[in-house]
Parts: structure tokens; sequence; C-alpha cells
């Protein structure tokens, strides 16, 4: 049952229309940042305001959502956001990635590929692509409109040129549908791959930065690169040490003090399912890693 | 074998108990009122109203109490609340020249009509700690007596010194909407835009972090952009809110509320276009607020420096500087969600350094995949 005296996910009807319509504007434009008039939450700014009242302005009675941070249902983060919307909305929460309507994320895309009719709304702190090259909003917004940008390329050049490739491992700067440049949050650049021609639609909240974007679905996402210095995902010499998993984001977890550690998947119900269908790895009972 | 930490819930519960028993303090010791704090804690209230934009003192005393005296958490929780309340009609500007006021002191002229009224403040206190409000009350030992009250507020209006020297025309033009102009912005419902108009300005400086003004305010008179500031007028009283609802078409009061106002005088050169004259930095804030209110007039003035033609040279003067940062809310949640996990992007970094240290330790013709 949702909490009595708060409207259905807590934000006023009229509210929600004005993000309901930021979102279009987001969707009809991808990638553009279209500013809001984002308003205080109940939970404190960057720690997923945007994302939350992305959310409630689109969720229904009928949605089943799933919230993940770092790729874990379980972290605190993540619960309390999803208690959040179980006692203002009183909608059904799911772990499973397939059976959720609504997905709140932060930092990670679900291992599992998203289909048609799912939304995966991200959280994002900082939505400015170009914020660490020119800190002045108005500067950057010009830049947008123009195209302009060398400068992004330049930086990445810059890394090649110091370190022999690009030396940029999460939030690592797409082109949406050909043109504006868009900053995919902090996810890793493992999971920019993902986000290219995604069959679910996929929504960017920044609550104090005050801005929404989107990538429709089928919608073409590029991370920047050369020629001759392709873009690259990370991989690990490892595989998950309780799944077996060889293609999924590791997490590594240090074990003791002396240098011990182990690598598990980010993403907790990827890792739990595999587990759950046989799949082992390296320090589960039968100490066989099977994945990849 | 490693255990994925789970039970995140149960600790946010616990971590909520243990939270309840914090504010509480010893039992023992008797509860404080929300009413205790309201009358008491007056200028925690005040400064609570005012970054939380939402005048009510009972709330903003609940506020403090719920946040055990954490004045910004306090805000944030009157902000939160304050989204939730319906918009049901704007009020019509009030006239701090008709302010009932209690304090009004000039540092311009020696005598000023309505005169100098010092009221209630620490100026002129020596700062020595008062035993006496050691005790634990209700048995007189702090020395006061009521009815020992100075004069009440004067009710007749008194002018505002800075219109004085505008009608010698040797203050600028007051800069308020002229009639038939675009309604003034609401930061609360519309993002900030750049560059903001004094509208949006103003009512970012009105609800911004006070020390953060304070600090900026106090920049601007070691010489980060000097524009030579005399307080003009501090005024401190309340004035009457007015709403016209539709149905009657005339102004009705509605209550009264507590401000303070600030104008300062400051200096201005002159440009190609505008004769030598006095400009002014403006500043108005809920409750009794003489240091806030200062200081906001103070980076008003120095924020007008392109308005004015002035170069445009230090951290006040900086609009997105100021304005995108003096809000506490978001920057006491931007910088605290660094307690959040960054399990992943620290992976990646670290992922990345391991690389670069391997490709720093072998040759790099080698090191190159």
């Amino acid at each position: 049952m949702a909490e009595q005296g708060y409207n259905f996910a807590y934000l006023d009807e009229q509210t929600k229309r004005m993000i309901r319509r930021a979102i279009l504007k987001a969707v009809a434009i991808p990638g553009y940042q279209v500013p809001f008039g984002s308003r205080e939450m109940p939970l404190p700014f960057g720690w997923g305001t945007g994302g939350i009242q992305v959310t409630a302005s689109i969720i229904g009675r009928d949605d089943t959502l799933k919230v993940i941070d770092q790729g874990a249902d379980d972290t605190v983060n993540a619960v309390s956001i999803r208690k959040f919307f179980a006692r203002t909305a009183g909608v059904e929460t799911t772990e499973r990635t397939e059976d959720a309507t609504i997905l709140q994320t932060r930092h990670r895309i679900p291992e599992t590929r998203l289909g048609a009719g799912q939304i995966l709304v991200y959280q994002v702190p900082i939505p400015e692509p170009l914020r660490w090259l020119e800190p002045r909003e108005a500067e950057t917004r010009k830049m947008h409109a123009l195209e302009e940008y060398g400068v992004m390329h330049v930086r990445l050049y810059e890394d090649i040129a110091r370190f022999g490739h690009i030396a940029t491992s999460y939030d690592y700067p797409v082109r949406v549908n050909g043109r504006y440049l868009m900053r995919p949050s902090p996810i890793p650049k493992f999971d920019n791959p993902k986000m290219d021609r995604s069959p679910a639609l996929q929504l960017f909240g920044a609550g104090r930065e005050k801005r929404i974007y989107a990538i429709p679905p089928h919608t073409g996402v590029r991370s920047l690169d050369f020629d001759d210095h392709p873009f690259e995902v990370q991989k690990w010499e490892d595989v998950c040490a309780l799944c077996g998993s060889g293609d999924s984001f590791l997490d590594e977890i240090v074990t003791d003090d002396r240098g011990g550690r182990m690598f598990v998947c980010s993403d907790t119900d990827y890792c739990g399912r595999r587990r759950e269908a046989g799949h082992a790895g390296p320090t589960s009972r039968n100490g066989e890693a099977d994945g990849a | 074998m490693y255990v994925a930490v789970k039970g995140g819930e149960k600790a946010i519960e616990a971590s909520h108990r243990l939270l309840d028993e914090a504010r509480r303090g010893d039992p023992s010791v008797p509860e404080v009122s929300t009413r205790q704090i309201a009358e008491q804690l007056g200028l925690a209230v005040d400064r609570v109203m005012s970054e939380g934009s939402l005048y009510d003192r009972e709330l903003a005393a609940l506020a403090i109490k719920q946040a055990q005296g954490d004045l910004i958490e306090a805000v944030f929780l009157l902000r939160a609340y304050r989204t939730t309340l319906p918009r049901l009609g704007n009020s019509e500007p009030v006239d701090t020249a008709q302010m009932a006021i209690r304090r009004r002191i000039s540092a311009t002229f020696k005598d000023i009509p309505g005169g100098q009224i010092l009221g209630p403040t620490y100026d002129y206190t020596h700062r020595l700690l008062d035993f006496r409000l050691a005790g634990e009350g209700g048995d007189g030992s702090d020395g006061f007596a009521p009815g020992e009250q100075a004069d009440p507020p004067a009710e007749e209006p008194v002018p505002r010194v800075v219109d004085l020297l505008g009608r010698e025309g040797l203050m600028e033009e007051d800069c308020g909407p002229a009639a038939g102009e675009e309604p003034p912005t609401d930061i609360t419902r519309e993002p900030l835009r750049f560059p903001a108009g004094r509208d949006a300005r103003l009512q970012t400086l009105a609800r911004g972090d006070e020390g953060f003004l304070l600090a900026l305010g106090y920049s601007t008179q070691r010489g980060f952009s000097n524009n030579h500031p005399f307080a003009g007028e501090i005024r401190y009283g309340s004035v009457a809110v007015e709403i016209v609802p539709e149905e009657l078409g005339f102004a009705i009061e509605i209550g009264e509320i507590e401000v303070t106002e600030v104008e300062m005088v400051n200096q201005f050169r002159g440009s190609a276009e505008a004769p030598p004259q006095f400009t002014r930095g403006y500043g108005l804030v809920f409750g009794h607020q003489e240091r806030k209110a200062m200081s906001m007039a103070l980076v008003d003035r120095a924020l007008r420096a392109a308005e004015l033609d002035e170069a445009s040279v230090s951290p006040a003067q900086d609009e997105e500087f100021v304005l995108y940062h003096s809000d506490n809310v978001e920057a006491s949640g931007f910088v605290q969600h660094l307690k959040l996990p960054h399990y992943v992007d620290f992976q990646s970094e670290l992922e990345l350094l391991r690389k670069l240290r391997a490709e720093f330790e072998d040759p790099p013709a080698e090191a190159a995949e």
C-alpha cells in the first residue's frame, strides 16, 4: 500500500506533467540536455534525485520497479530508493532484470540485455560531458549548439600521446544519433556498447543540475575514438569467483590484508541467477570455474 | 569464502534507531519542545526559514529539533516539505517602507528622518559568557524580568534612506520591474539560466548559504573586487503580506512576516552612458539576520559587474560560480554523496592505473598491446 498523505509516487501531478514534458523533449532530441524545474526530494541531491524524479513521473500502478546501485540490488542506497517507491507508490519491486518495466540505476547497466518496453533510468551526477573542459554552462550550451566538440577529441588525443591509449575508464563520452555529445553517467566504459541501439528507452535524470536527457530505443550511440585507436572495453584475466562468468563486469574484493583478493560480478542479479542455474566459480563448492 | 554484503535494509533500520537515540540524548534530561526552540533559539529558526525558503516558525523549529540542531540538515528537511505544498497564489510585492520597525540604522547619515533605532542587537554587547544563563532555567536566575521591555516598535512608516539620496539624483533608479514587464522568475520552479536576471540572482542569494555568502562578501572587502560599500540602511521589523484574490480584485492582508532588509550604497565612477552616481546592492531575508542580509547585498552588487560595465575578475563577480554554488542543500548533498559506493568507477580506475603502471615499468614498445 502506498503511504497516506502523499500523492502517488510523491510528486504532485503538475510537477510530474512538467517532468514528462521535459522527457518528451529529451526523447525528441536524443542526447540533448533539457533543463527542467527540478524539485527538492526527501533524499539528498547527489543521491539519485534526478533518477527518482524521472521514475516518479513515469511510474504507474502496474509497473514493476528494479533499483540497482553499482549493479547490486542490495546496496544501501538502492534499498533506500526502492523502499521510497514501495512506500509512496506501492508498486511491485523486483530484483530480476527481465521482470522490471522500469529499472533505476546508478553506475551500471545490467548484464542481462534489456528488451523493448523496458525503461532504464540513470541517476546522473554531472550531465555535461564538456564540464571538465569548460566549467561555464553558458559556454558549453553554445558549444553543443555549434556542435563544437573538438576539445573533447583533443583531450582524448592528449591521452594517447601521453599514455599510448585513452585513459578514461568510466563516464566515457559518446555521440548520440550522430549529433549530441553525451555523458553516459559514471557507468564503466564496459557498459557503453549496451547503450547502442538498445530496444529499451534510456532516460537520464540529473536533479541537482536540473537536466534530463534521453536515448530513444534503437538509437545509435557511439563511444568516441580514433580510426587507429578504436574504442575498447575493460577485460579481466579472472572470472567471477562465485559464478564463473568471464564476460561480466567484475568488482574486486579485498579478502585480507596480505594482498589477497578475488573478483565477483558487480551485477548481483545476473550472478545469483547464474549460480542458481548451476554455474560455479573457482571459490565455489566444487572449486571448478566454468564460465566464458 | 566471501559472502556478498547483504542486509542493507536491516542496517538502515538499525541506523535510524541509533539516530533517534542520539537525538534524544540522556532521557533523564527533559525533552526540548519545538515551542522552546521557536521562542528561545529564534535566530536559528530565522536562518532555517530563510535558507529553507519557507516562512513557518513552527515547522522550522521542528526541523531544528529533528536535525539535532544541524541547521543545514534542518534547511533540507524544510525544503523537502516545501516542495510538496500546492502553489495557491502569489503575494503582492512587500512594501518595506511600510515596515513596523524594530531596528533600523544607517551608517551613511548621522541623523535620518525616523531616527536611528538600535533595537535588539548583539553589536554592542561585550562577548563575555553570561553565567547567569547557565542555570536550569525557570528559577529566575537568568536575571530576565518581563516588563522591562523597551519601547514597542514604531508604528509610523519610516522612509528608506536610499530613497532620500534618490531624490537628489545621486542614487541610481530603483531597478525593480516596471509595469507590464515580465513577472519575476521563480527559481523553485524554473532552472537557473545564464546570464541570470537580477530576480533569479536575488532569489538564489536569499536562500543561499549564509557562510558561503559571508565569505564571498568578505572577499569583496579585501580587494577581490572592491565596491566601496556603505551600509545605507539596515532595517528589521515586520511587514504585511498581501494577496489579490481573483474573485475580489483588491489586495487583502493575509499575515505579517519579519524581514531584514539591507541597502548598500556603493561607488560607481560612471560609464559612457551613465553619470557617476551611487549604485545599490540589495539584501532581504526572513527574520533577523543582518550578517546574511549584508553579505547578500555585497554579493548582489559584485554580481552587477557586467551590467555596470566593470571588469569582472573576482570570484564574487562570477555569476555561475556564485549562483551555482550558494545552495547548501545542493552542495551538502553532492559533497556527501561521496559516501555512496563507487566500487564500479573505482574498479575501472584501478584497472587503468595498473595498466598504466605496467606500461611505465615495461618498455613502451612492448607495453602497447
